[in-house]
């Protein structure tokens, strides 16, 4: 295992893709690259910070002219 | 034998059990409980549009066309995936649709997308245990607005959908018509970009 296999399977690693004996491999490698190690923790936490990152509310105007523009559309019979 | 939430009011429902009861009103044409839905899911609907188009006035048409066609197709709508990823699905098609009416060069994203297999991360610094709690709400989703909004828009939008909206590696793919290691190809060079571009707020030292 080197850094750019570890790059490489990066994405499997952090979503749970990877058999057994990959795993084990790159977990051995973490534990003594410390450039490897840096690179898993902060793409763990940039996925984790947009993942939990609460939309902000909508504007007021936005919000009007979108329920407005619904609830003209949604009332209207099928034709 | 009724089923066990027959009965059960909505407002006493959980947020999570009770969505199932809005979208069975709402597919009977019940407009007050579709409304329900649209409150729940405007502010997300809204920055996947945004994010898409990369402009307001678009990302209002794109939310606006998406519920519409959402209640329209309920009756469509099978309860095989749960109804956000449903209606993703629908927003998505409607920003894209907007995207390529545009006619400008952001429509390249379903062209081949240089990847780099080789691409090599830069700057990895320490970020510490919880780098965004040293911003304030509006300060950080400042700063994520902005870097996600720098990415290449086909990166972007694997990123917004599999990571943000967390959509399967194979809705992402279903969603967008790509295959899924072109996908998993995009997701990785996303989040590794994305990573770059945060490491200026988040290394040790400059929030801290």
């Amino acid at each position: 295992m080197n850094c750019k296999n570890v790059v490489r399977e990066l994405c499997n690693y952090l979503d749970g893709g990877l058999d057994s004996n990959l795993q084990q491999s790159i977990e051995i490698h973490l534990e003594h690259c410390e450039d490897c190690h840096l690179l898993v923790d902060t793409t763990k936490k940039t996925i984790q910070i947009f993942c939990n990152s609460e939309p902000l509310p909508l504007s007021e105007d936005i919000r009007t002219r979108l329920h407005e523009a619904l609830a003209k559309r949604l009332s209207k019979p099928k034709s | 034998m009724e089923p066990a939430n027959a009965k059960v009011a909505p407002s006493q429902a959980t947020p999570i059990d009770n969505e199932a009861i809005y979208v069975a009103a709402a597919k009977a044409g019940d407009v007050a409980a579709f409304e329900d839905l649209v409150n729940r899911y405007e502010r997300k609907i809204f920055r996947l549009a945004q994010h898409i188009t990369q402009n307001t006035e678009d990302a209002q048409d794109v939310s606006q066309e998406a519920f519409l066609k959402a209640f329209e197709h309920l009756p469509d709508f099978q309860g095989n995936s749960r109804f956000y990823t449903w209606l993703v699905r629908i927003a998505v098609n409607q920003a894209l649709m907007k995207l390529r009416k545009r006619r400008t060069k952001e429509v390249s994203l379903d062209e081949d997308i240089e990847t780099e297999d080789n691409f090599m991360p830069r700057e990895i610094e320490d970020w510490g245990p919880s780098p965004e709690q040293h911003f304030a709400q509006g300060e950080l989703a400042g700063i994520l607005s902005r870097v996600i909004g720098e990415l290449d828009p086909a990166f972007r939008l694997v990123f917004q959908l599999r990571d943000i909206d967390e959509l399967s590696t194979e809705e992402t793919a279903e969603a967008l018509g790509l295959s899924v290691p072109a996908v998993k190809s995009r997701l990785l060079r996303a989040r590794l970009k994305l990573r770059e571009k945060l490491n200026r707020y988040f290394q040790r030292g400059v929030s801290q």
